[in-house]
């Protein structure tokens, strides 16, 4: 299905947001995610289901003022 | 010392980490500030770059407490979720809330600041709100639980110093047990010893230090500078005055009388 991942078309086979994580390569790394504007925690990445859609941000630290 | 929060801070100057010219130039500009506490953000990540990484792994050996802000924000929603995602990332329950109202000179939206303070002051988070000068925002957001108000002297990058210093010293006198810091517009070391002289606590800085053509010895500057402002409040300004007041003693004055 398509998902808008950081704002661009991503065509994903999983069903989870982790799984989606692992396909776009962020396996260990220090990102926070939310889907559709909502903050979804690490600890439930792995159990939140995405339809085709929805719209995935994928953040990591920054430099920031 | 200011204290922010639970924390007790002894450097003056915060630092914020965007624009400089490299990361080992950020890196030595943070140590020749001596700050403490410096401010990093949130952006989209690619998980092939994973630039956003390698700058996590840098603040981290740096050995200094970082600030999250929610730069970018223009709604109440959008920094919630922001401030949800920062506190998970950098472990930290500081937030350092900006909501933008206004694109031209990144004003803050003080309605949805106040309303973003609120909920998040209410589930644990310790908010520093990028806020003006207004006295009775400030007063909404005391109310809404911040315990550290961060008024602006000028538009973020201006580099204009405290454009409203009638505002300001009204704020420090209303407020006289906050911790106040001046948070954006500074552009020369002069403007942070002015603003520690009115009696802030502490000022933020970035633009100043990571734009000058050396940001290694601009942050040293500015560190100069907090210390003399500081101290200077310590030691008691002078009225200023309309008339001369002669310096050297009058009496026995040759060729007189």
């Amino acid at each position: 299905m398509k998902i808008i991942v950081n704002g661009a078309v991503h065509e994903t086979a999983a069903a989870e947001l982790s799984g989606v994580l692992g396909e776009l390569g962020f396996g260990e790394a220090v990102v926070s995610t939310a889907v559709n504007g909502e903050f979804v925690p690490a600890s439930v990445r792995a159990h939140t289901a995405l339809a085709a859609g929805d719209r995935v941000e994928v953040l990591a630290p920054m430099q920031g003022g | 010392m200011v204290q922010l929060y639970q924390v007790a801070v002894r450097s003056r100057l915060l630092l914020g980490t965007a624009r400089y010219p490299s990361p080992a130039v950020l890196a030595a500009a943070v140590q020749a500030a001596r700050a403490e506490v410096v401010t990093v953000s949130l952006r989209r990540e690619s998980g092939g770059e994973r630039s956003g990484q390698a700058f996590w792994s840098l603040v981290r050996e740096l050995g200094v407490r970082v600030l999250p802000n929610t730069a970018g924000c223009h709604s109440v929603k959008e920094a919630l979720t922001t401030a949800h995602m920062a506190r998970e990332v950098f472990g930290t329950t500081w937030i350092k809330l900006e909501v933008i109202g206004e694109d031209d000179t990144l004003q803050p939206d003080v309605f949805g600041l106040t309303e973003a303070a609120r909920l998040l002051c209410a589930e644990g988070f310790e908010v520093f709100p990028y806020t003006t000068e207004d006295l009775v925002v400030a007063e909404r957001l005391l109310a809404a639980g911040c315990r550290v108000l961060m008024p602006w002297g000028a538009p973020i990058g201006s580099g204009r110093g405290l454009n409203n210093l009638f505002g300001l010293r009204a704020l420090r006198a209303h407020f006289p047990e906050v911790p106040l810091i001046i948070d954006a517009g500074l552009g020369v070391p002069s403007h942070a010893a002015q603003a520690l002289e009115l009696g802030f606590d502490a000022v933020l800085v970035n633009t100043a230090v990571a734009q000058a053509r050396d940001p290694v010895q601009m942050a040293a500057a500015f560190a100069l500078a907090v210390e003399a402002g500081a101290a200077a409040r310590l030691a008691g300004p002078i009225e200023p005055r309309d008339m001369a007041a002669p310096s050297t003693p009058l009496i026995g004055t040759a060729f007189r009388g």
